[in-house]
């Protein structure tokens, strides 16, 4: 090897290290708010609102405890049904939809995904004044059921977006040999479409639930005391009598902990997910 | 086709699209309705019919002119500064080096954690005046402590904005970094091309798409944005940080004032609708090309 190209060699990787040295201060400052709420999380209140901010500490899990016997687990529990059972409905309503769309479509078949995605585009507080008045009627106001029904409807669209971007890469031919099997929609959808994008489905799934768990402005508006969800439980926290700092990190540690793990979990599927399917 | 097999082949979609429809259309009818009466949950007397007046109203109210303002710059300047990172970022990301996968995970988490969760960290544990993190690091820097919410609105809002949804712009763009074909850059290299000759006229067409539905779907969410102001702000000082989503809030909820919130509402609906149609021809264009 000349002298030239060693010298370059070593200047490339030099360039490199210092690339790899950049991305890692970048990310770690990015990250420090979060690294910061999960460290008042485990302080003792008197350390957390400090200031110089007090960076060496004895954790203590004081602030979880405090939490969690502060009635947190109501407001998890409804959490979990609304999420839970809102995710289920709209992979029902989406599927089918998606499979109409894509593997038999009709013609206006762009004007109804035109359709679903407007209704992303309509401001929330536009329809907010008469859901809040026609659930007051209905007397389901601070009922869990309503925001099921609402989170349904909020991540419907995004789901049938998704969807039918998966059920386009099913290769015609599979189909057809099921349509000359004689089998209808239930069947070709159990035994052949849904095996075949099990993957796409867990990435809808997943964006449903990230978007219902943190939704918050219906639950603010439309619940109180019986069907409150965590998000207007965290900001219960922020009590006028004083705010206790590390107690609220706990909270918010608990609160954002669910859709965390499941997005570092599912990484890959966040993507497609997030794109409603459009990126390959 | 058969009117038997034109509603075999609709069927299916039915459920999701009345669904829909039900849920969110006919809400937006109602409020239609709604904003076309003088209906103040305060002044019982009130609600009648009375046209067009609080349409008059609005166009006459400055603060409904400065939430739009607020809600124009902190959706522009979020998608756009995200955007900017987000690139960064997956430039950075798009490369083998040690620790990747825990970087990705680091830069991706801001996107995870709950808005409610990401305000009050910004609000509280990061802006505080008195033992904000940030005011503690400018301080190294000798940087006089900035009351940032109350001083800086709307600054504070896109912190915790572009701190959010940067995860999500890094994410759209590094799958477009992963998806461009190796050959063509290998090519650019070897007519003698640099890096940032490649990127400009290589890397960044071929992005172009995957920016550009960012910006759409970011725009999108972020145009919607009301955690963060009711929980860092509460759309302060006054109503200097205000967008349309919190005024508009502010107007039923606390105001009780029906109607004007609905014409608001309705003024929103349609702006938007006609700044989306356009936004989305051009993405539909750009993505139906290909299939």
């Amino acid at each position: 090897m000349s002298a030239e190209r060693k010298s370059r060699e070593a200047r490339r990787r030099f360039t490199g290290s210092s690339i790899t040295t950049v991305t890692w201060v970048l990310a770690f400052v990015f990250f420090a708010p979060v690294i910061w709420l999960v460290m008042t999380a485990f302080k003792p209140e008197s350390a957390a609102a400090s200031n110089p901010p007090v960076f060496f500490f004895a954790p203590t899990f004081e602030q979880f405890e405090a939490v969690l016997s502060n009635g947190a687990g109501a407001y998890f529990l409804n959490s979990l049904i609304a999420t839970g059972v809102s995710t289920i409905l709209v992979v029902l309503l989406a599927v089918p939809a998606a499979y109409a769309v894509s593997i038999r479509p009709v013609k206006k078949t762009s004007d109804v995904l035109f359709f679903f995605i407007s209704t992303k585009m309509l401001p929330v507080v536009a329809v907010i004044m008469p859901i809040y008045v026609i659930a007051g009627q209905l007397k389901v106001l601070d009922n869990i059921g309503t925001l099921v029904i609402l989170y349904t409807a909020m991540n419907l669209p995004i789901a049938v977006w998704m969807m039918r971007s998966f059920f386009q890469e099913v290769p015609a031919e599979v189909l057809e040999a099921a349509s000359m099997d004689g089998a209808g929609l239930i069947k070709t959808l159990r035994t052949i479409l849904i095996p075949m994008v099990t993957p796409g489905l867990a990435a809808t799934a997943l964006i449903c639930v990230i978007f219902a768990w943190n939704e918050f402005f219906f639950a603010l508006n439309l619940t109180a005391a019986n069907a409150a969800t965590v998000p207007v439980f965290l900001v219960s926290q922020m009590t006028s009598e004083g705010l206790f700092l590390a107690k609220l990190s706990a909270a918010s540690v608990l609160a954002s902990l669910p859709v965390v793990i499941a997005g570092w979990v599912a990484q890959k599927q966040l993507v497609r997910g997030l794109s409603m399917g459009a990126v390959k | 086709m058969s009117r038997a097999e034109g509603w075999r082949r609709r069927g299916p979609l039915l459920p999701a699209l009345i669904f829909t429809i039900i849920i969110t259309q006919l809400p937006f009818l109602v409020t239609i309705w709604y904003s076309l009466r003088n209906w103040n949950l305060l002044r019982p007397d009130g609600n009648q019919f009375i046209g067009l007046a609080n349409y008059v109203d609005i166009f006459l109210d400055s603060t409904f002119r400065s939430s739009a303002l607020n809600s124009i710059v902190i959706t522009l300047g979020c998608v756009f500064l995200a955007m900017i990172l987000g690139i960064i970022f997956a430039l950075l990301l798009d490369r083998k080096f040690r620790g990747q996968g825990v970087v990705r995970t680091m830069l991706i988490t801001p996107f995870l954690i709950m808005p409610v969760a990401g305000a009050t960290l910004w609000s509280i544990s990061m802006l505080n005046p008195s033992f904000g993190l940030v005011n503690w690091v400018i301080s190294l820097v000798g940087i006089p402590p900035v009351d940032w919410t109350a001083s800086h609105p709307i600054i504070s809002i896109l912190m915790a904005l572009v701190w959010q949804w940067t995860p999500f712009t890094m994410l759209l763009v590094l799958a477009g970094l992963q998806s461009q074909p190796k050959d063509v850059l290998e090519a650019a290299q070897i007519d003698g091309a640099g890096w940032t000759k490649t990127f400009i006229w290589v890397t960044l067409p071929q992005l172009r798409r995957y920016i550009e539905l960012g910006v759409l779907l970011g725009t999108i969410y972020v145009v919607n944005t009301f955690d963060q102001i009711y929980l860092m702000t509460a759309g302060g000082p006054g109503t200097a940080s205000a967008n349309l989503p919190f005024y508009i809030y502010q107007r039923a909820f606390l105001g009780f004032d029906i109607g004007q919130a609905a014409a608001m509402g309705v003024v929103v609906v349609i702006a938007t609708i006609i700044i989306a149609t356009f936004a989305l021809r051009l993405i539909f264009r750009s993505f139906d090309a290909k299939d």
